[in-house]
């Protein structure tokens, strides 16, 4: 479980986080919606240690991540997977060494074992025959799930994807954010989605949470989100209560 | 040089007088005039709570600063930020790497691209470098007081104690440490850093002490490589032209030789390899944005890399020779 409490983050005299407090719950997917420039992004940045809050405690299963030293963070952090928004895989590497990347440095797998691990993830998000290419010859969709594969390597506790949506089409978002969820239910995996796609709010999400002006709007399930009556939250999920209406007539 | 007539401008509280207190300047500025400036300092005292000043009291300090020396603080105070920041990183990136068998691996990809990669330039430079020397000594020594054979010995001294180690530096500076900012500046636009350190991997670590040993070690072989094809160059293109007959110019790089001045050179480019590597991979570590900045950070770094070099030959040199 990972737990946010009073988060609160400043750059100079600008607030962006107010004291945001939430958990997530284990095998469920939490996604974390909002309009850009809202402190999503700044939000999950704080969640994973890329900053630190200036106030308030993140919690793994209890343990206090902020409070943390650098030993500690970095044993957590062999927990955690993330996809990024734009994939940030090594342009240096090829696939199957970006995918072996976290093996190579943090396991003592043989040459073997860990090209069978890299296989079994490229694998399960679809991939093949792609072991051999570098980053720069793969399309957006594809990255994206190298990106997956990488993530999950380690076997991670915490997944966090960072807008897993963007720059793709909407049959290829649909693809990779069932991805998600198969692998959250299939590994019992505690996943985060910082995402204003609201597709992936109806499809994917167990729990979401609406971030306005840097503080938590809004917190409920995905199918309470199109009765919300929080006038922030209505005017985010306007688009898609019409789109769905136009589904239904 | 400062005016520091400071004065009290208000005051919101008494001051709390017990050991708990703490401080928190906060600045504001006022252009007076184009050449002069007006800047505020305003004091909080009070506890500090939670990363939070609790203030108990505020105070206000105005000092007047002319143009020139608000320019001078400026530099001043961003030279210093620069040198904390690029110490820091000095610190985590000489820790202990987290997997051996990978920086070994890195190490040696990181001697091809710095080291085998520049072979082709350094000969090509130092062959002419060697043979400008070699006709430009000739030309000087036109009396026939001078004996020929000293066209060779300039032509060795020149190239062994200063164009090899110091021009050759120069030109990888620009070479190699663009090729490091780019890499790593890319690196940080395209969240690849974030992604290390994510994994748990020390990424200044990761990516900068594997280019620093490559650099140290490879550098002083490149340097040698220069002196043999500058020597080489001058030779060839001395004899060529005819300012110098073979049996002159191959006595001339005997006659008198110190090994020490090979030593010199070789302790240079030690210094040199290091700030080659060190100095763009900070600007590159630390760069925000986009391409753009990412372009911008290259241009610095070759410039501070250059003029470290520079700098520091002025003192090796000082240190070592004289």
């Amino acid at each position: 479980m990972i737990e946010a409490r009073n988060i609160s983050k400043s750059f100079g005299q600008k607030q962006v986080l107010k004291n945001v407090s939430f958990s997530t719950e284990q095998g469920k997917t939490t996604l974390i919606i909002g309009a850009s420039g809202q402190g999503k992004t700044v939000l999950m940045k704080c969640l994973v240690g890329l900053e630190e809050v200036n106030s308030g405690g993140v919690f793994y299963d209890g343990r206090n991540f902020s409070e943390m030293g650098i030993k500690a963070r970095k044993a957590i952090r062999t927990e955690m997977g993330m996809l990024f928004q734009g994939s940030a895989l090594f342009d240096s590497l090829t696939v199957e060494e970006n995918v072996a990347f976290p093996l190579s440095i943090f396991s003592d797998k043989s040459e073997e074992e860990k090209m069978e691990r890299v296989n079994f993830c490229l694998k399960r998000v679809n991939l093949e025959n792609v072991n051999k290419q570098y980053p720069s010859e793969l399309s957006g969709g594809m990255k994206k799930r190298v990106g997956i594969a990488r993530a999950i390597v380690m076997s991670p506790k915490y997944l966090f994807c960072d807008e897993p949506n963007s720059g793709l089409d909407p049959i290829t978002s649909h693809v990779i954010d069932d991805l998600i969820q198969e692998i959250t239910h299939e590994y019992n995996i505690t996943t985060l989605i910082n995402t204003h796609d609201m597709n992936s709010v109806m499809n994917i999400g167990d729990k979401v949470i609406f971030i306005y002006k840097g503080e938590k709007w809004w917190e409920g399930s995905s199918k309470n989100i199109l009765q919300a009556d929080n006038k922030e939250v209505a005017e985010f999920v306007g688009t898609a209560k019409m789109l769905k209406q136009l589904q239904k007539s | 040089m400062l005016r520091e007539n400071v004065y009290r401008a208000s005051y919101a509280y008494k001051v709390k007088t017990n050991f708990n207190t703490d401080y928190l300047l906060s600045p504001k500025a006022y252009t007076v005039h184009p050449l002069l400036r007006l800047e505020t300092w305003n004091l909080g005292i009070g506890t500090f709570s939670n990363k939070f000043l609790k203030v108990q009291s505020t105070h206000s300090y105005s000092i007047f600063y002319t143009f020139a020396e608000r320019i001078m603080l400026t530099y001043f105070s961003r030279t210093l930020t620069h040198i904390g920041r690029y110490y820091l990183l000095l610190t985590q990136v000489f820790s202990k790497p987290e997997k051996g068998s990978v920086f070994r691996k890195r190490i040696f990809e990181e001697i091809d691209k710095l080291g085998i990669d520049s072979i082709p330039i350094v000969i090509i430079i130092s062959v002419f470098m060697g043979a400008v020397m070699t006709i430009q000594a000739a030309y000087g020594f036109q009396s026939p007081w001078v004996p020929l054979f000293a066209v060779g010995v300039t032509a060795r001294d020149s190239v062994v104690l200063e164009f090899a180690p110091t021009l050759v530096s120069l030109i990888l500076a620009g070479k190699v440490g663009s090729s490091i900012t780019s890499e790593i500046g890319m690196m940080r636009v395209s969240e690849q850093i974030d992604a290390l350190e994510i994994m748990g991997v020390n990424s200044a670590s990761h990516l900068i002490f594997p280019k620093i040993i490559a650099a140290v070690f490879i550098t002083p072989f490149l340097i040698l490589l220069s002196m043999f094809f500058g020597i080489m160059g001058g030779f060839l293109f001395g004899t060529l032209t005819g300012v110098v007959t073979p049996f002159e110019y191959i006595y001339g790089i005997q006659y008198d030789f110190k090994t020490y001045n090979v030593v010199y050179s070789l302790i240079k480019s030690v210094f040199f390899a290091f700030i080659i590597s060190s100095v763009p991979s900070y600007h590159g570590y630390f760069t925000k944005g986009g391409a753009l900045e990412v372009g911008y950070s290259s241009t610095t770094a070759v410039v501070y890399s250059s003029l470290l070099i520079l700098i520091f030959n002025f003192i090796l040199t000082q240190l070592l020779l004289a």
